[in-house]
């Protein structure tokens, strides 16, 4: 008997959504022991196939036919009272954001012993040791600490194994993980995923892993199962699913999952050189009223330099300051000290009147499309506005838009319409010809495509590549991806806390990184060891 | 698609209606409110008594509502009374917005500015509404324009912070940094692409200003500081009848139930409003926003 079967499961949105059902006929089985990754790009289905599994689904969405079966127990038809005995004791979750899954007014310990009191009938030293032996099983430093520990308090790594620590609480049968690395560092997602994997191992639990990320499939799965638009698409041991994928759609993921292999790229070597930061910082002064004041040093002393045609790469962390580094280039923000040179002008310390002439030379591309476009304006007029700033007729800044739209490979003729009548992917795409539309000589792209699916995301990168290609464009590219890095950049800075602590040619950090922090990060880059689609 | 909302409908509706009877008043079996005679004073609703126009003509008339101690026809007051109210509601709603929105706008988004304007608001914001209109009317006559600004002055730093809230969320999204790297004025940015995204919960606050200024209104009247007792509001109405509450309840009742209706139809309006703009509360998306949860 499978710990989890389903058969058959429908789950119909309200009317009037973008299809009928959420997700339609869908049936497979999780063994005990077993991991199963459930896979499918944003609006496939696979987060609502993990709350009708725990009963967590919304009012609007009903479950149309079909079965979940846990352990034998139909559990469709199962009472509210029965069902809550069930969650937590014999199946469990945990979250993407361990942040908002947690309860910030109480403490972690009190958030664990909240499931014991409720489910069993532990007495209280029993269930303070539980805890306890919890936290050690989560391999947090100083268990005694953490209980007692906001979550505030705690970092993101830390607060996801409180978050697996309350799920594992009372032993369940399965866990449902749904995207529980998505919001964490590429070396904190290690981590938790091989503790999960561990786990799992010790305790021999069936786990439901839902990720859109087929490096941490490649990682850590058993079997696979992909989704598309509410559907099975294909189900499958790992190999045969990544390696020797048999649906279409499969095999168009998986070519599009950018290899860890850096793309070996001629740069002249005497091209001039668009971008030089000097000892560029940024420090954050924080005024304490009655205690003395606080420094942080977003960057420090970034010194860089980016030819004509070149992609630079800066890759790091969150909190490592990259998109500081960004913005104080495009001077969105004021450096502190240092210079930003661009052909030969320090644009760091100009004045406002004189940047603004220039500021048309460096263009950004942002990370989220869905919030870089203003709602309330047309996509025309989105486009055009830089150049009617900078005295460009109407009537030919519009013709440029159209040229521009085809360019992007959008129709020419929706550029009357809104933002919100777009697809994340296009958005983008509207985003680089506005960008675009006043022809810069740098392109700053902080992390354009980590908002996308993996399909669209290999779209964009190809756009990326073609413009830098055509108009030989100067480009720094900012990532935490390390494939994606490997896929654009020609050069590669690694910070970490403020500092560039490698930098030098993709290839040569990727074959051999010098900085422990670079080997740390090359180490923990999921399935960097997986070569995905058919050969 | 607001439309679809139960309490749009309802509160929009009760409006339409009262915009209409204060256009149509002169039409709908009504004489001059200012008009009077001795000889039907303090007539009980639906009695038929006699009226004297200013030609000294004397016309027989229904006093559907009664009459007051002067003899004054309470209907006609009330319906003439419609238009003195919405005026002033939607007056005040408008001025205090556009000071609001302004200084908003640069207190949000001009740094250096932001103390300053703000200090100045909870000032303000210190004193009673009341006093503070009391104190505008007793400074200036008691005319429209000066009702209309004491009831502004206390709405403005309201309208202000919710403006400068609103600004300095709006000001941080990636679509206000790309225009700043477009090159786009800051004037350009407050106005262009700032100010469109807070209309929605402006509105909203702009029906609550125009109940509040409508209901202030008629205690400034009622209290004797609003406007001169011959000019029909309710809360005049209401204040001649005030004496007699016990026995001629007409006086009080009728202007009351009026006033009543229309804040509570205002109300209603934008709370409705504040529902279906909210795009959180906007049940017609719930289906994508199931899906892209984790996107």
């Amino acid at each position: 008997m499978s710990t989890l079967e389903l058969a058959n499961l429908t789950v119909r949105l309200p009317p009037g959504g973008d299809r009928v059902d959420a997700v339609c006929g869908v049936s497979f089985g999780v063994e005990r022991g077993e991991l199963v990754c459930l896979v499918g790009e944003s609006g496939s289905g696979k987060t609502v196939i993990a709350h009708a599994i725990m009963g967590l689904l919304p009012k609007t969405l009903l479950i149309a036919s079909g079965t979940v079966r846990l352990e034998g127990e139909e559990l469709t038809r199962v009472s509210a009272a029965r069902r809550r005995r069930l969650r937590g004791s014999r199946m469990a979750m945990i979250f993407q954001e361990p942040m908002t899954a947690l309860n910030p007014v109480m403490t972690c310990g009190a958030q664990i012993d909240e499931v014991l009191r409720t489910h069993t009938r532990m007495a209280d030293a029993e269930r303070r040791a539980r805890a306890a032996a919890l936290m050690r099983e989560v391999a947090l430093p100083e268990p005694q600490r953490m209980l007692g520990a906001y979550p505030h308090q705690l970092s993101g790594g830390q607060r996801q194994r409180v978050g697996i620590a309350i799920a594992l609480a009372l032993e369940p049968a399965l866990l449902i993980a749904d995207e529980p690395t998505t919001a964490l560092d590429v070396t904190t997602q290690a981590q938790i995923l091989r503790l999960i994997v561990e786990l799992q191992r010790r305790h021999g639990m069936a786990v439901l892993f839902v990720t859109h990320d087929f490096g941490v499939v490649a990682e850590i799965a058993h079997r696979i199962a992909v989704l598309r638009e509410g559907c099975l698409v294909e189900v499958g041991a790992k190999d045969d699913v990544l390696t020797r994928p048999q649906h279409d759609y499969t095999k168009m993921l998986m070519r599009a999952v950018p290899t860890l292999k850096p793309r070996a790229r001629a740069v002249r070597a005497d091209a001039p050189v668009v971008l030089a930061t000097r000892e560029l910082s940024k420090t954050y002064v924080e005024r304490g009223w009655l205690r003395p004041g606080r420094e942080v040093r977003a960057a420090s002393d970034v010194t860089l330099e980016v030819r004509k045609g070149q992609t630079l790469g800066i890759v790091g962390e969150s909190g490592s300051g990259k998109t500081t580094l960004a913005r104080c280039i495009a001077r969105l923000i004021e450096p502190t000290r240092g210079e930003v040179r661009l052909g030969g002008v320090d644009l760091a310390h100009l004045e406002r009147r004189e940047l603004r002439s220039l500021r048309r030379r460096v263009q950004v591309v942002f990370q989220d499309p869905y919030r870089s476009l203003n709602p309330r304006r047309s996509v025309g007029a989105a486009i055009i506005e830089g150049q009617l700033n900078y005295g460009v007729p109407r009537a030919e800044a519009l013709q440029q838009a159209r040229r521009l739209m085809e360019l992007v490979r959008l129709d020419p003729a929706a550029l009357g319409r809104y933002p919100h009548q777009f697809s994340g992917g296009q958005r983008q795409r509207i985003c680089i010809a506005r960008a675009l539309a006043l022809e810069p000589a740098l392109l700053v792209a902080d992390e354009p495509v980590s908002a996308l699916d993996v399909s669209v995301q290999a779209q964009v990168l190809a756009l990326l590549e073609e413009i830098r290609t055509r108009l030989e464009l100067a480009m720094v590219f900012i990532t935490h991806d390390l494939r994606v890095a490997a896929q654009v950049c020609d050069q590669l800075a690694v910070m970490q806390a403020g500092r560039i602590v490698e930098y030098g040619p993709t290839a040569q950090l990727f074959a051999q990184p010098r900085h422990p922090y670079t080997q740390a990060l090359l180490a923990a880059a999921p399935g960097r060891n997986y070569v995905f689609g058919t050969k | 698609m607001v439309l679809r909302n139960w309490s749009v409908r309802m509160g929009g509706a009760a409006l339409l209606v009262l915009v209409l009877v204060a256009i149509a008043a002169p039409l709908l079996g009504t004489v001059d409110p200012t008009l009077f005679d001795a000889a039907s004073r303090d007539l009980r609703p639906g009695e038929v008594g006699s009226i004297t126009t200013l030609d000294g003509e004397i016309l027989s008339h229904r006093f559907l509502m009664g009459s007051d101690s002067y003899g004054r026809d309470i209907y006609s007051r009330v319906l003439y009374g419609t238009r003195i109210s919405l005026i002033v509601g939607l007056a005040c709603a408008l001025v205090a917005l556009f000071f609001g929105v302004l200084l908003g706008l640069v207190a949000g988004y001009v740094r250096w500015a932001d103390g300053l304007v703000m200090r100045v608001m909870d000032g303000i914001m210190a004193i009673p509404a009341i006093l503070i209109a009391i104190a505008v009317v007793a400074l200036w006559r008691a005319s429209l324009p000066s009702v209309v600004i004491a009831i502004v002055i206390p709405e403005i730093p309201r309208v202000t912070r919710l403006v400068r809230s609103l600004v300095l969320t709006i000001r941080e999204e990636p679509y206000v940094e790309a225009a700043v790297a477009l090159g786009t004025s800051a004037p350009k940015i407050m106005f262009g692409h700032i100010l469109p995204n807070t209309l929605a919960p402006l509105l909203v606050q702009g029906t609550y200003i125009c109940a509040f200024a409508i209901l202030l209104e008629a205690i400034l009247s009622f209290l004797g500081v609003g406007l001169p007792p011959d000019i029909p509001t309710w809360g005049n109405i209401m204040a001649e009848g005030r004496v007699q509450f016990v026995a001629y309840p007409h006086n009080v009742f009728f202007p009351g139930v009026f006033l009543a209706v229309t804040v509570l139809a205002v109300n209603m309006l934008g709370d409705g409003l504040r529902d279906t703009l909210d795009p959180r509360l906007a049940e017609s998306r719930v289906s994508t926003q199931v899906l892209d949860e984790h996107a």
